[in-house]
């Protein structure tokens, strides 16, 4: 019989790489009994979803700022760039 | 600085059309904090942060004339800060070896370490049910406590995390990346899970959420 702490292993793992039919087997069993491993693969799914879903949304409020000294430093060396290689004409 | 809306005809409509509008410093202007804001979770150092959205735009600036406008401009800058970041996370790996996780237990504290219920969740920090997670999705303060989430975890497992589950490289690319065996990926992908589960559960589902 596997433990919570062998499942909440193989829970991870199948979520990254096929399990072995005796690990996947012995997952699920213990799935059928256990309450709290069910809500622990209910969440890490959860998880991945919410990693998905604000992956690039997370940006819309940027939680961090460029300093306004940063900015200067970033938008002088663009500058010297943009006059070493002038815009592609079309 | 004025907050510019995400998603307007700007973000998402393709270059092509617009070619009059392409200029190093309104990329500066438009994208210089989301580019490194997504930077700094990963980076956590403001100069590293700060570098990688300048060589960003030096790159994008040096590519602009192959930019077709396949994808929105903002996916494009996106596209070449995480190319960015890959070559930051490989070269890390040689100048700093990473710690063997395996010496690290990755979930200590969860599982009783001995007795009859030995490795068995500990009842006052088993995972407790969540109400209407998928809500919380929407939510600007989910938003931010998942990011903070994240920024408690140890930085190594939180940039493999990241690579992972949110700029969606696959397993083998990341092991590359970092240097690490398959095993040490996924041991450190389980300590994120375990951790940002918890962190979650406590900061965001727990009952605070109910003083809030």
């Amino acid at each position: 019989m596997l433990n919570c702490r062998q499942v909440t292993r193989l829970v991870s793992q199948s979520m990254d790489a096929k399990l072995r039919w005796y690990q996947w087997l012995g997952m699920r069993i213990h799935l059928l009994y256990c309450v709290w491993c069910r809500r622990y693969v209910a969440q890490v799914q959860f998880l991945r979803k919410a990693a998905k879903e604000l992956g690039l949304e997370a940006d819309a409020a940027p939680a961090h700022k460029l300093s306004n000294e940063a900015k200067d430093r970033i938008r002088t060396r663009l500058q010297e760039a943009s006059r070493n290689d002038p815009p592609p004409s079309q | 600085m004025s907050v510019q809306p995400l998603r307007t005809e700007h973000a998402d409509t393709p270059l092509r059309e617009k070619s009059d509008l392409v200029d190093p410093e309104r990329w500066l202007d438009e994208y210089g904090d989301v580019l490194f804001s997504f930077a700094m979770v990963r980076v956590r150092e403001r100069s590293t942060a700060q570098d990688l959205v300048q060589e960003t735009f030096l790159a994008a600036l040096k590519a602009r004339g192959s930019f077709a406008g396949r994808s929105t401009e903002r996916a494009w800058l996106f596209g070449i800060l995480r190319n960015k970041l890959a070559d930051y996370y490989r070269l890390q790996s040689r100048e700093v070896p990473l710690e063997d996780p395996e010496k690290v237990p990755e979930e200590e504290g969860f599982f009783h370490a001995s007795g009859p219920g030995k490795d068995g969740w500990i009842s006052r920090i088993a995972p407790k049910p969540w109400a209407a997670p998928d809500a919380s999705l929407v939510s600007k303060e989910f938003q931010a406590a998942f990011q903070e989430c994240v920024s408690a975890l140890p930085e190594k497992v939180a940039q493999v995390f990241l690579r992972r589950e949110v700029d969606e490289i696959a397993s083998e690319e990341i092991c590359k990346e970092f240097g690490i065996s398959p095993n040490n990926f996924w041991v450190m992908l389980h300590r994120a899970r375990m951790g940002l589960r918890r962190c979650l559960e406590v900061n965001w589902f727990g009952p605070k959420r109910d003083a809030k």
